[in-house]
């Protein structure tokens, strides 16, 4: 068994209690417990002055790649970013290669996530049988296996019946459908925002328009089927307004936003990382970004504010990452060729609190979109995971809100280092991530 | 790794002519002094190409690459010939029978290609930006954008800008129609910012399905400098002192784009009857291969005010004009 954890004087912030608090933090056996009058000789002790702890991120969205795309990212790799990023639970997407559409796959990755470390690795199933859009897969047998949700993320449910029959039949297991919002007619998978910067780049865009129409069939089928639909890494303000209302007319509908949709927007395709360039000066050598490639695209500057403010105000229920590892030759391309997608994990926390930094939201509500938020997405039997009560699983971050460091992909444990973030400055740094009641990351100094 | 932001930015931000360009990417960095420059260097090019020995010695020991990963007769055989009469060892490169029909990525053919010592590489890409990519990673080589695209194809632009100043003088407050698929064209993007760095003003006509959204509703700024969308060929054409006409695809008919080629000619085809509603003489140019009967009617494509064979030989001009340049920085090396 693992040794008994003290953390000292830190802020400690506990969504569900709504506590805010500076004090201690102890756990011994994997769970919180009471801090006794003596520390235990073996206890590891931390000193928490300056520092916040928090229940360990939870991540709907991560592409750990493995099986099938071990050059990109693997289950060992993958679950060492999620923790060097403070996420002590991370959702695996199914378009690995074969996809997660049978049971053996799913305790595939659960074999090698339990062999890789102490990061918490669910899984979410296909949709369809080898994500093709046409056959729904064994939905119970998957979800026996511990599948957690279903979806055909890379791509959207093909069609408008089959995701008719994915909300029944998934709504009958009490799991969610989350959709990749894609009208594939309109973007033919482009990774650019359709708009006056791909205009100046010769860029064939990927309109709003594309998201809005499927998020709004969605919730069409969802006000006629019941069941569960979660917008996968929604990124336009039309998609933000949707889910406003479908939730107020008391639909089952969460959706998440990733920290580039947060913080980027298409003007980082040009290669000067947002800077208020104007798009009719000479492009720069560094133009077409292709680190900038994601799907869906960075958007605009509007778009932006409106996902920022629908994070604030609880329309958006969890900033999921859509960590997306990719190899060097997968970006060392045209733009057009290169592959979609950010190594998010590490760089998450870092930059998710310029928001709390520039006051558009505050540090609490931040932890609880990355706790509370997804694990009520998850579902009640995963609400423990955000809290910090005793008997609860000592999963906690333990973060320097305002420590400032350099993005230096080269220490990514992950394999990806796609990300236009490389290189830059980020305040707000994640110092120790203990899953599990075992330190999963540390950094160094702490 | 990618060579991102350490790169020195040859081509960002700046206003004064550069003391010695390494690539030509798009027009959109030249000041009116450089193309001025450049122009005026062309026209003496322009000269050794009605000598009857069509040679000059200046490039003799340069090696000039052209890569066409994208169809092309006219550009390629421009930039070789402009080569080669300049004396350069010029070899070309194509899509098919070379190491990329193998999936070799265009990242490693460029370096195979630098490490053979080559001066300088002529691409052409259907991919837009392929050349910004050649240039951030090519250390020893210079890239010279051959068409990216839907993005630029500055050399065309050029001998745009040649063949319009040779007829009309300066280009200051003159008035440029650029008719046709406008959404879909590298010459169109080139040639707006030649004639804004020469102080032309450009109207751009074409269906709504073929002009950037973004310049269609102005909204949210826009992404090329000073023009005018109308889609009345009749309106735009008024008092024009050039026309450009841009070649229509079939394919855009079969992509839900146009009615049909039919409709497309009705609406905006040059007619006779719309060219006398231009400026008497005005230029009439088309940057080929053009679609005989479609962009322009076939009486005025062969008639006086075509300028589409002049265009086809100033482009040889303007390419030698421009290797010089890139591989001399224009001052001939002294002979060993």
């Amino acid at each position: 068994m693992s040794r008994p954890i003290l953390i000292t004087g830190a802020r400690v912030i506990d969504p569900v209690s709504g506590s805010d608090r500076t004090g201690d933090l102890f756990m011994r056996d994997g769970v919180i417990a009471d801090a006794p009058d003596a520390t235990p000789g073996d206890a590891l002790v931390v000193d928490g002055k300056g520092l916040v702890a928090a229940p360990g991120f939870i991540d709907l969205h991560t592409h750990l790649r493995e099986p099938g795309f071990e050059d990109k990212e693997s289950i060992e790799t993958g679950t060492a970013a999620a923790a060097a990023g403070g996420f002590t639970t991370v959702c695996a997407m199914p378009n690995t290669s074969p996809a997660i559409d049978t049971a053996a796959v799913v305790d595939f990755i659960t074999h090698r996530a339990r062999e890789a470390g102490p990061v918490r690795v669910l899984a979410f199933g296909a949709v369809s049988r080898g994500r093709k859009g046409v056959e729904l897969t064994d939905m119970e047998e998957l979800a026996r296996a511990g599948v957690v949700g279903f979806t055909d993320d890379g791509s959207p449910v093909a069609t408008g019946l089959l995701m008719e029959h994915a909300l029944l039949y998934a709504g009958e297991l009490g799991l969610p459908v989350m959709d990749h919002c894609e009208d594939h007619s309109i973007t033919a998978g482009l990774g650019m925002h359709e708009g006056a910067v791909a205009s100046r780049l010769g860029l064939a865009g990927y309109p709003s328009a594309a998201e809005e129409s499927l998020v709004a069939r969605d919730i069409a089928l969802l006000g006629l089927t019941g069941g569960h639909f979660h917008v996968a890494h929604v990124s336009t303000a039309g998609g933000v307004e949707m889910v406003r209302n479908a939730k107020g007319r008391g639909l089952r509908v969460t959706a998440e936003v990733t920290p580039n949709h947060l913080t980027m927007t298409d003007e980082w395709v040009l290669g000067v990382n947002g800077s208020a360039s104007g798009i009719a000066r000479p492009l720069s050598l560094s133009a077409y970004e292709t680190r900038a490639k994601v799907s869906p695209p960075l958007r605009s500057r509007s778009d932006r504010d409106a996902l920022v403010e629908g994070l604030r105000d609880g329309t958006i229920d969890a900033v999921a990452t859509d960590h997306a590892p990719h190899t060097f030759g997968d970006k060392a391309t045209p733009f057009d060729e290169a592959a979609v997608g950010i190594s998010t994990l590490e760089t998450a926390f870092g930059s998710l609190m310029s928001l709390v930094r520039a006051g558009a939201i505050d540090l609490p509500t931040l932890v609880a979109r990355l706790t509370l938020g997804p694990a009520s997405v998850l579902g009640e039997r995963f609400a423990n995971l955000a809290s910090l009560a005793v008997g609860t699983p000592a999963d906690i971050v333990l973060f320097d809100p305002e420590e400032r460091w350099v993005v230096d992909v080269s220490r990514f444990a992950s394999k990806g280092k796609n990300t236009p973030l490389a290189g830059q400055t980020l305040q707000g740094r994640v110092r120790m991530t203990i899953a599990g009641g075992e330190v999963a990351f540390r950094e160094a100094g702490q | 790794m990618m060579a991102h932001a350490t790169e020195q930015s040859t081509v960002a931000a700046q206003t004064e002519t550069p003391p010695r360009r390494r690539h030509v990417l798009d027009l959109d960095d030249f000041s009116r002094n450089e193309i001025t420059a450049l122009l005026d260097s062309a026209e003496a090019m322009h000269e050794l190409l009605s000598r009857s020995i069509k040679k000059a010695p200046s490039l003799r020991g340069k090696v000039v690459l052209t890569l066409f990963l994208e169809p092309s007769t006219r550009t390629r055989v421009s930039f070789e010939q402009a080569g080669k009469m300049l004396s350069a060892d010029v070899i070309n490169i194509s899509g098919s029978g070379s190491s990329a029909e193998k999936g070799e990525s265009l990242l490693n053919t460029a370096l195979t290609l630098q490490a053979m010592h080559a001066d300088l590489i002529v691409i052409r890409s259907p991919h837009s930006g392929a050349p910004y990519f050649l240039a951030r990673n090519l250390q020893r080589m210079g890239v010279v954008n051959a068409g990216d695209g839907r993005h630029a194809h500055p050399t065309q632009a050029l001998l745009d800008l040649m063949t319009m100043r040779h007829h009309v003088g300066g280009l200051e407050g003159k008035r440029v129609v650029i008719v046709g698929d406008v959404l879909h064209s590298r010459v169109a993007r080139s040639d707006v910012f030649g004639l804004h760095a020469l102080g032309a003003s450009v109207v751009l006509c074409g269906p709504p399905t073929l002009i950037p959204l973004d310049l269609l509703h102005k909204g949210e700024g826009d992404s090329l400098p000073d023009v005018s969308v109308e889609h009345d060929l009749d309106r735009a054409i008024e008092d024009a002192d050039a026309v450009i006409a841009l070649r229509i695809q079939q394919e855009r008919q079969g992509a839900g784009m146009l009615p049909s080629m039919r409709e497309y000619t009705r609406r905006w085809q040059v007619t006779e009857a719309r060219y006398r509603r231009a400026k008497p003489g005005a230029l009439l140019m088309h940057p080929g291969p053009m679609n005989e009967g479609v962009e322009i009617a076939s009486s005025l494509a062969h008639g006086p005010g075509s300028q589409i064979e002049e265009q086809v030989t100033n482009g040889v001009a303007v390419r030698m004009a421009l290797l010089y340049q890139l591989l001399t920085g224009g001052q001939e090396e002294a002979a060993e």
